[in-house]
């Protein structure tokens, strides 16, 4: 594999996520667009920690994905009054914040970057990343998954059968947060170099892209999303200053043929009954 | 004599200045079917709310078995034992019939368990929803979704997804609203079995024929007010709950 | 100098105001985000530049920016809101963002990632201590006539009553047999055409343009918006400026790039404590019922 494909193919892993990031969040029927927000955090943190105390990358990562989940859980809170746009607003307002607090945080270098973090190999990001796949599969069968469902379709309703919607919330706030700050330290150790325009509006975009894209109701949707946003402009060189209108398309192309994005539960089911035919 | 299981005393609930629930004083003694009548816009449906925790009593008691439980949020009055249906049915649209069966249950398991596959960490879990199913007569239905259903069973999803939470009293939002008499039959007798089964339910219905065959005792409401109780027999011979329900379009 | 900074803030608060408004005329109707509004603003700016380096007179640039901007919020409507317009409000605001992608990729490849640059429209004036450009005071003549405008609009024509019937109430508004959808389209356009203005007057009083305009000022403008609150007309008057101006003080007195940190932690306390906005009269009822 060329270094190049390798290059990518930790984009992806990184890209994917940072996706799962959202669709935590998402599942409980919360749009944040500032998740680029905590994958800053988790970025900044773990170099700090792996550059500045020589703390091993896999233990500062889990330091940071635990301290990004503080921090989603605390923002979360205040947050609970909001719903869906002014959610969404409010959670750009807390990327615009964290990406000036970092532009203006000359210890680890402030609009000028940081850098001296250890390269990793593509290999470490996919055994996160995919480890990470497979726990957010597991998790959608289990009791917790199915209150966030709950919460997503009817949050009254949740509350009136018994569920704490509360804490549902904050939890898939956190628990997004910490996934986001784990993409965030891996994207630091690969690219080795990282400054605050790397986190903001546009990464949490991105983030938004590959859920909806790839499917916002199924985990592995965020796989497909992920994979399609880096590796289709490779088959697309020759548009390739087109690219990103062609992603706009699509993105708007699925909104009115497939809400749910390209993968959802039904197809799943169709593609491995098939494969179990076979 | 013992404590009833559900007992208000007081309840007052307001409306910008409206009363839609005045000095609501009622019991509901274990092991019966209460019913609560009243013509439209009685504030039936305020007093379940008002029960539940949805709305918080601006005055009065709401206890459970003598413990009280009014300014308690939604979700503990449910854990403590209340469940509940809606009147306009509110069922999960991405769940199926299953989960909807095992999302209500309350859980003992400890947290980490709750985040692996029900499938390994609650098997007791899954046969308690099994059992609620074919009591309500499900199980063929067990994997669509709920919300695709024909109206009459998406009541009995309802009513199931409450009983699966194991309530101590069971709340009932006109249960039978819209339904033929053959299904209004069939909720009738699916009540009166779980009631064997040592469930007490409180239900709201305006159909004043289906709860005279069907409730241990009664309280008429009219424009928030308690305005008689009684056997179904007492009721129906009370001057006062025939003017209440004459000349109002029910 | 304070006067200086403050006519300067209140230059850059101006063209919050206008775009503000713009995300506001489609907020406060329907209740939904179009994200693409400020590409229509960046779009409008290249429209008004390419024109103005071409020679042709001022209000030539600005119609241009203007009508421009509009058509492409037709289309915008009619692809990516219409279909939609029964999905939660979430969804309609993700199509609105694929336009936003789309808009900000064609800007780039025909006027080039690089700022375009021209030299300061207009004349300059010195009064006292200050110095104030004729494009400077276009940009803030322009936006109290504009308001103005839309508020005449808005609030006294039948149209106006019209708009805001839909807002408060769809269902009630169709009953009375107006137009929702005739309507919606209006408000589109309003909003469109407003953010064309707004587009050329800020590339013009700058001098500079980049395809990533839209994204710095439109982000800062929702914050306007919230601040103001969303069905307030006249907040966004007050709190462009407000924001303007104490943007560009935190940066003469405070330090560099705090400013975006005020302002956005601003917009998120207004968005907790005041929902309807810094002038919203009575609290409007976002809470969910049962």
């Amino acid at each position: 594999m060329s270094t190049y494909y390798a290059s990518l193919l930790a984009e992806s892993g990184i890209l994917l996520l940072g996706a799962l990031s959202v669709y935590i969040i998402l599942a409980t029927g919360q749009l944040s667009l500032g998740n680029g927000a905590f994958m800053g955090i988790g970025a900044y943190l773990s170099s700090y920690l792996t550059v500045a105390l020589n703390v091993p990358l896999t233990l500062a990562l889990v330091i940071s994905a635990i301290a990004a989940g503080i921090i989603g859980a605390i923002v979360a809170f205040p947050a609970l009054r909001l719903k869906g746009i002014y959610l969404a607003m409010a959670t750009v307002g807390f990327g615009e914040m964290v990406r000036s607090f970092f532009l203006n945080f000359d210890t680890m270098g402030g609009s000028g970057g940081y850098r001296g973090m250890q390269h990793i190999s593509v290999g470490y990001v996919w055994l996160w990343a995919g480890g990470i796949l497979i726990a957010v599969m597991l998790l959608e069968r289990s009791r917790v998954w199915l209150e966030m469902q709950a919460v997503h379709d009817d949050e009254t309703a949740a509350g009136l059968i018994g569920l704490n919607t509360v804490v549902t919330k904050i939890s898939a706030f956190a628990a997004g947060a910490a996934v986001a700050a784990i993409s965030g330290g891996l994207f630091a150790h690969h690219n080795v170099y990282i400054e605050p325009a790397n986190f903001g509006f546009e990464r949490s975009v991105d983030f938004v892209l590959a859920v909806i894209l790839g499917g916002s109701t199924v985990a592995p949707g965020s796989l497909v999303g992920s994979l399609l946003l880096v590796f289709l402009p490779e088959f697309l060189r020759p548009i390739a200053d087109w690219r990103l209108a062609a992603f706009g398309s699509l993105l708007v192309l699925v909104l009115l043929v497939r809400r749910q994005g390209i993968l959802d539960r039904s197809l799943i089911r169709m593609l491995t009954f098939r494969r179990a035919a076979a | 004599m013992s404590t009833p299981l559900l007992q208000l005393t007081g309840v007052t609930k307001t409306f910008g200045g409206i009363h839609a629930l005045s000095g609501m004083v009622c019991e509901v003694p274990e092991g019966k079917i209460v019913g609560v009548i009243g013509p439209n816009g009685a504030g039936k449906t305020t007093l379940f709310n008002t029960i539940t925790g949805a709305y918080r009593a601006d005055a009065g008691e709401v206890k459970l078995k003598g413990v009280d439980v009014t300014q308690w949020p939604s979700y503990r009055i449910v854990r403590e034992g209340i469940a509940r249906t809606f009147q306009n049915i509110r069922l999960f649209g991405s769940m199926t019939v299953w989960e909807h069966l095992l999302v209500a249950q309350p859980h003992s398991e400890s947290a980490w368990r709750r985040l692996l596959p029900i499938a390994w960490a609650n098997p007791a879990a899954q046969e308690r929803a099994e059992e609620v199913m074919a009591f309500f007569g499900l199980t063929e239905l067990r994997d669509r979704p709920a919300k695709s259903l024909p109206y009459g069973i998406q009541r009995k999803v309802e009513m199931a997804r409450a009983v699966t939470a194991r309530p101590k009293l069971l709340l009932l939002d006109e249960p039978v609203a819209g339904m033929n008499h053959d299904e209004a039959e069939e909720i009738r007798s699916l009540m009166i079995r779980l009631r064997d089964t040592g469930l007490t339910i409180l239900l709201i219905e305006h159909d004043m024929n289906f709860v005279m065959r069907l409730c241990d005792y009664l309280y008429v409401l009219d424009f928030g007010v308690l305005i008689a109780e009684g056997k179904p027999e007492e009721v129906r011979a009370n001057p006062v709950v025939l003017d209440a329900y004459l000349g109002k379009d029910d | 100098m304070l006067i200086q900074q403050l006519v300067n803030g209140l230059t850059l608060g101006a063209v919050y105001t206008l775009l503000a408004l713009s995300f506001s005329l489609v907020m406060g109707i329907l209740g939904i985000l179009n994200l693409a509004i400020a590409e229509l603003f960046m779009i409008g700016g290249y429209l008004g530049f390419t024109l103005i380096q071409a020679g042709f007179p001022l209000p030539v640039a600005v119609l241009a920016g203007m009508t421009g901007a509009a058509v492409i919020a037709i289309v915008i409507e009619k692809v990516g809101y219409q279909p939609l317009r029964d999905a939660p409000l979430v969804t309609p605001m993700l199509s609105t963002l694929g336009f936003s992608i789309i808009l900000q990729n064609i800007a780039t490849n025909i006027w080039g990632s690089d700022p375009l640059q021209l030299p300061i429209y207009g004349d300059q004036y010195t009064l006292g201590p200050v110095n104030i450009g004729e494009m400077q005071l276009l940009v803030l003549g322009a936006t109290v006539v504009l308001v103005a405008l839309v508020a005449y609009i808005v609030q006294k024509t039948p149209m106006g009553r019209a708009l805001r019937a839909v807002a408060e109430n769809r269902e009630v508004a169709r009953i009375l047999g107006v137009s929702a959808d005739r309507l919606t389209m209006l408000a589109f356009i309003l909003s469109g055409s407003l953010a064309g203005v707004a587009g050329v007057l800020i590339a013009l009083h700058y001098g500079a343009i980049t395809p990533y305009l839209g994204v710095e000022i439109g982000l800062k403008a929702i914050a306007v918006m919230v601040i103001g609150g969303t069905r307030q007309i006249w907040g966004a008057l007050v709190a462009g400026p407000l924001i303007g101006i104490a943007e560009v003080l935190t940066v003469a007195y405070g330090g560099s790039q705090v400013r975006d940190f005020v302002v956005y932690g601003f917009m998120i306390l207004i968005l907790l404590l005041r929902p309807q906005g810094l002038l919203g009269g009575a609290r409007s009822d976002q809470g969910q019922r049962v």
